[in-house]
This record gives structure tokens, C-alpha cells and sequence, in this order.
């Protein structure tokens, strides 16, 4: 059992690992991976508390409903099981600022605290405008060979690769 | 029939295959900031490697398994208006923030605090306004070049081998290629 204690294993154990999960998901719950819907109905929810009804009849609330549901509780296992991976491996420990992030802007946690809100920002709008994400659209959507989600996951690259070269070159 | 009804019901399985998916996603490194920023530097390939190995794994066997009937498939519906400036938005936001909606939740069990009191809080408030604007969006830009939920194969009208095939090995050989170029 020593290889679950491992920090890193390689990114092709890792890949096919996910490639077979992906056949148990669509065999037992007949969905695919996928993570970001959950997002916009726990935003939903917190309208729903803010705001309190009527919330649920908004045409987008409407269409992806507020049931946190089967992936609801995949997002859940997925924090779970990266905490229980972490812990196992000794790789677990509070941080505020990434390594690579402090080295090119500094070590202050306000200034990374808000930027990564801004990115999520970007993510969470990106991801329900294009209707989907890394996982459902990179990987599940990918695998299906849908067309909608090769050409989204192109596009999270092209974007991806020139807003990181353009945030590290303001580095210097 | 009814048995497959019931387990398509059980939100349980979510959880257990969460798990997994989380458990791998740290064993990938996938949970770390500095992991994604390499690949969208490229610098280091890390990403891309699980990503492609997961798809061409799991399109093989859920192709495998659809020619059984075992599965259905569900493919997302898009267009060009939907998937080219939401895809780039999303990259924009991938970069800057260092984390997509899958691998922050894994960054938040790795304790990483940036992705859990920022990073969270800036996805739920992304995916609120996109809310909000949805009503103005739908039937204009969401709707342009709009090529439903078609699949490769049936966009060309081929058997669904015919580009699996050819797909697995071009993946293959490009996972071949970065592994000889040291990348």
C-alpha cells in the first residue's frame, strides 16, 4: 500500500485512472465527470437565501435547477478524497500563497486572495457561457468526441495560455 | 431496467466516484497552482498528459461500451457563440486564478487557502452574473452557429470507429512526442 502514500504518481496512471472512472460513472449513475453546475446553483442557493423566492423561477435557475444532487456530492467527494490523498502522502498543510505565484508577485495574501477572486470570476461566468469546464467539457465532453466540447477545451487553452503569459510578463 | 433506474437515481455513487476523482486529481499534482501555471507556461506538461491519457482511456471504452448498449451517451449541445468567447473567458480566468471548478475543490482538501476564501467566492460570483445576464444572452450570442449536440462522428457521418481510431493514435503519438522532447 505504499504507492498510496505517495505525493506524485505519474500523470499517466493518474490519466487512465481517471479514463476508467469515467466508464463507472456513465455504467452506475449514467453521467459523465463534471463539476461546474454545482457552482452556479450553490450561487443560486445563496440568492435564494439573500433574496429569499423567486430565485428558482430565473430563467438560467430554471434550466439547470438548484438540486445539489449526485454531482453536488461528486464535488464533495472530490474535496474528501484530495484531503485524504494529501493527508496519506504528508502533503497536506495550509497555504495561503502558491510558490511560483510568490516568487513572481510577492507573498502578500490579500494581493492573492483577490486576484484568485477576480480569476474565479472569469472561471465561473466562462464555464456557464460555454457550459461546461475543464471536467465536463476537457475530459467527459472530450471523450464523447462532442463537438461543442473539442471546441472549448481549444479554447480554454488559447485563453489560458495567453492570460498566463500575459499576467508572468507583467512580472518582469 | 429498474435496476439501472434506481442506480441512475442514487446520488451516493456521486460521492464514492468524487472521492476517486479527488484522490487522483492530488496523485496528478492537479490540486497545485504551480502545476497549472507550468502548463499555461508551458513548461511543464503535467496537465495536458492526464487529460489526454484520460480521454483517449476513457474513449475507448465508453465507445466500447455504447456499441454494447451499455451506456447512452450524453453529449453537451453548443455553438460557436457559446463555446469560442466562453472557452476564452474561461482560459482567462484558468490563469489567473490557477484552478478550474474540479481541481480548486481538490485545492481546497489540499488546504490551500487562496482557492478557498478567493477563488470559491469569485466562481460563485461569476456563475451569478452569467445568471443574471442569461435572460439577455440566450437568444442572441448563445444561439449563433449553433451545432446542437452533435457528436464528431455524426458531424461526419461516419461509423463512431472511424474517428476514435484515428483520435486514440494521434493523441497517442502526441503523448509520444512530448515524452521524447523531455516536455
Amino acid at each position: 500500500m505504499d504507492f498510496l502514500m505517495e505525493v506524485r504518481w505519474s500523470p499517466y496512471t493518474v490519466g487512465i485512472g481517471l479514463g476508467v472512472l469515467s466508464w463507472f460513472s456513465f455504467l452506475v449513475s449514467g453521467k459523465p465527470l463534471a463539476c461546474s453546475t454545482t457552482f452556479a446553483r450553490l450561487g443560486g442557493r445563496i440568492l435564494q437565501a439573500l433574496q429569499g423566492q423567486g430565485v428558482e423561477d430565473r430563467p438560467y435557475y430554471q434550466k439547470i435547477g438548484l438540486a445539489l444532487g449526485w454531482q453536488g456530492l461528486l464535488v464533495l467527494g472530490v474535496v474528501l478524497g484530495a484531503f485524504v490523498s494529501a493527508l496519506l502522502s504528508g502533503d497536506f498543510h495550509w497555504q495561503w500563497v502558491p510558490t511560483r505565484w510568490a516568487l513572481a508577485f510577492g507573498d502578500s495574501p490579500l494581493r492573492r486572495v483577490v486576484v484568485a477572486l477576480v480569476g474565479g470570476i472569469f472561471l465561473g461566468f466562462g464555464a456557464r457561457w460555454a457550459g461546461g469546464c475543464t471536467s465536463g467539457h476537457g475530459i467527459s465532453g472530450t471523450l464523447q468526441l462532442a463537438v461543442s466540447s473539442w471546441i472549448s477545451a481549444i479554447c480554454f487553452f488559447i485563453g489560458g495560455i495567453l492570460a498566463a503569459f500575459g499576467l508572468f510578463a507583467l512580472a518582469g | 431496467m429498474t435496476r439501472k433506474q434506481v442506480q441512475q437515481r442514487s446520488p451516493a455513487w456521486g460521492l464514492l466516484i468524487g472521492l476517486i476523482f479527488g484522490f487522483l486529481l492530488h496523485k496528478g499534482g492537479a490540486t497545485k497552482y504551480d502545476v497549472i501555471l507550468g502548463q499555461l507556461l508551458l513548461e511543464d506538461f503535467t496537465v495536458l498528459k492526464i487529460m489526454l491519457s484520460a480521454v483517449v482511456t476513457g474513449m475507448i471504452g465508453i465507445y466500447f461500451m455504447k456499441g454494447r448498449g451499455w451506456v447512452t451517451l450524453s453529449p453537451k449541445a453548443g455553438s460557436l457563440g457559446m463555446n469560442i468567447p466562453g472557452g476564452l473567458l474561461f482560459g482567462v480566468g484558468f490563469a489567473v486564478l490557477g484552478y478550474c471548478p474540479g481541481t480548486i475543490a481538490g485545492a481546497i482538501g489540499n488546504g490551500y487557502l487562496d482557492a478557498l476564501v478567493g477563488g470559491l467566492a469569485g466562481i460563485i460570483i461569476g456563475t451569478a452574473l452569467f445568471a443574471a445576464l442569461y435572460p439577455r444572452l440566450q437568444k442572441g450570442i448563445l444561439q449563433k452557429g449553433d451545432f446542437g449536440d452533435r457528436t464528431l462522428p455524426k458531424l461526419l457521418r461516419v461509423n463512431d470507429w472511424a474517428v476514435v481510431a484515428p483520435v486514440s493514435l494521434l493523441i497517442v503519438l502526441l503523448l509520444a512526442w512530448l515524452e521524447s522532447a523531455g516536455l
